[in-house]
């Protein structure tokens, strides 16, 4: 995989979510149009990783699994880096909007994350020939799973929205570390996980389909973070219209 | 002070202390407390202190080393640092069946203990595959890379 799919992913990913929130218009039609091409693409992904592309040499049809297990995990990381900007940009000019994407991408991540996890604990046991072994790869993954499920659980544990935002953000932040140390785990410590693939390593074929899978996978990441935004923002607006608890209710008739 | 600008330093704040997390990690030595497995050299050099604890050894199968007793279920081979013929080497006797993938010349960590009599006694052998992904070749798909998948000293050598 060139360096740069990552980053135009993520760039792909950012510029669809802007457009969701800054043109009305588009805001019904962009979604469904997203998760339609991720249906048809994801359709054809079962035939190109069942069919078209070889099995691998040592893991035969085991091996297919690549072809989901690693979009699954990019897509987490893509919807963290969202988060942790996001955060960044509530904490430089306070924003609803920032602070529901934030909230979302967080939530949408670690549910693709743990997808992911539970795919490669899958592809484990017949290759490692475990389930789960406590190597860096995987308790630096599970920690930044963890962290974001306590960003999460913070959120819904403070009441008042605006220092929900806020520390939250802050929050969002410093998870934001278990990114790099995450990816960077198999090459700073021994690990049972292998190091990333580049093009060199991954045959054509191969990693032509695993793009096609990654290309897929955003196209439902997209659907499943405005939606959860617009959960988020009404939630705000409901929040927001709540009479103040302290104000004398009218008397009942 | 107005919100913006606690919220700013809220910003700075959390960023320094995220970057000096990021730093301590990436360039403290919380690596020599993170060892997942030692290579055959690392045991050997700590002496009589491999002896007995459980540990796990990650290396390669020395080709021509491995050998199965289907009658007696019982497995035994060498681990060594690399594919070089001087590597230092150590001898594994394993309780299990390995998984399918194993095989001379692959990647492994087990996990055990190392006793006197030179040999690591396993009950937990894991495999580990590199990161190269390849078609069945001609060449009967031996990984030329298996060092990819080991630790960061293998692969910048």
């Amino acid at each position: 995989m060139p360096a740069s799919i990552p980053l135009l992913l993520l760039l792909a990913l950012a510029v669809m979510v802007v457009v969701h929130v800054v043109v009305p218009k588009t805001r019904p039609i962009l979604w469904k149009v997203s998760a339609a091409l991720g249906l048809v693409m994801l359709g054809l992904l079962m035939y190109l990783g069942m069919f078209y592309a070889p099995p691998e040499a040592f893991m035969s049809n085991v091996g297919r699994i690549l072809y989901v297990h690693v979009p699954y995990i990019w897509m987490a990381f893509i919807a963290f880096l969202m988060n942790v900007g996001c955060a960044f940009a509530y904490l430089m000019k306070k924003s609803w909007v920032t602070d529901a994407l934030a909230e979302s991408s967080a939530e949408v991540g670690v549910l693709f994350g743990a997808v992911g996890v539970a795919m490669g604990s899958i592809w484990a046991r017949p290759t490692w020939g475990v389930w789960w072994d406590w190597d860096p790869r995987l308790i630096s993954t599970t920690v930044m799973l963890l962290s974001y499920v306590g960003y999460l659980a913070l959120r819904s544990f403070t009441e008042d929205p605006e220092r929900r935002a806020t520390w939250s953000a802050a929050v969002g932040i410093l998870s934001g570390v278990s990114l790099p140390i995450t990816y960077y785990s198999v090459r700073w410590w021994n690990s049972l996980h292998q190091v990333q693939s580049s093009t060199a390593s991954v045959d054509k074929t191969m990693g032509s389909v695993l793009l096609w899978g990654l290309v897929t996978l955003l196209c439902f990441l997209f659907p499943f973070i405005v939606k959860r935004y617009e959960i988020a923002r009404a939630r705000q607006t409901a929040a927001m219209e709540l009479p103040p608890l302290e104000a004398p209710r009218p008397e009942a008739a | 002070m107005t919100g913006e600008t606690r919220n700013r330093l809220i910003a700075i704040g959390a960023i320094l202390v995220a970057g000096a997390a990021l730093a301590w990690v990436a360039f403290g030595n919380i690596g020599e407390n993170l060892v997942y497995y030692w290579k055959p050299s690392e045991m050997v050099a700590q002496g009589d202190k491999a002896y007995g604890a459980t540990v796990r050894l990650g290396g390669v199968v020395v080709p021509g080393s491995l050998k199965w007793s289907a009658e007696h279920t019982s497995l035994t081979f060498e681990v060594a640092d690399n594919h070089l013929p001087t590597a230092q080497k150590v001898k594994v006797s394993s309780e299990v069946t390995p998984p399918q993938m194993f095989r001379e010349g692959i990647g492994v960590v087990v996990e055990g203990t190392y006793a006197s009599d030179q040999v690591f006694k396993t009950n937990r052998l894991m495999v580990n595959h590199s990161n190269e992904y390849r078609a069945p070749g001609a060449d009967g798909g031996m990984p030329n890379d298996w060092k990819g998948s080991l630790s960061q000293a293998d692969t910048t050598k």
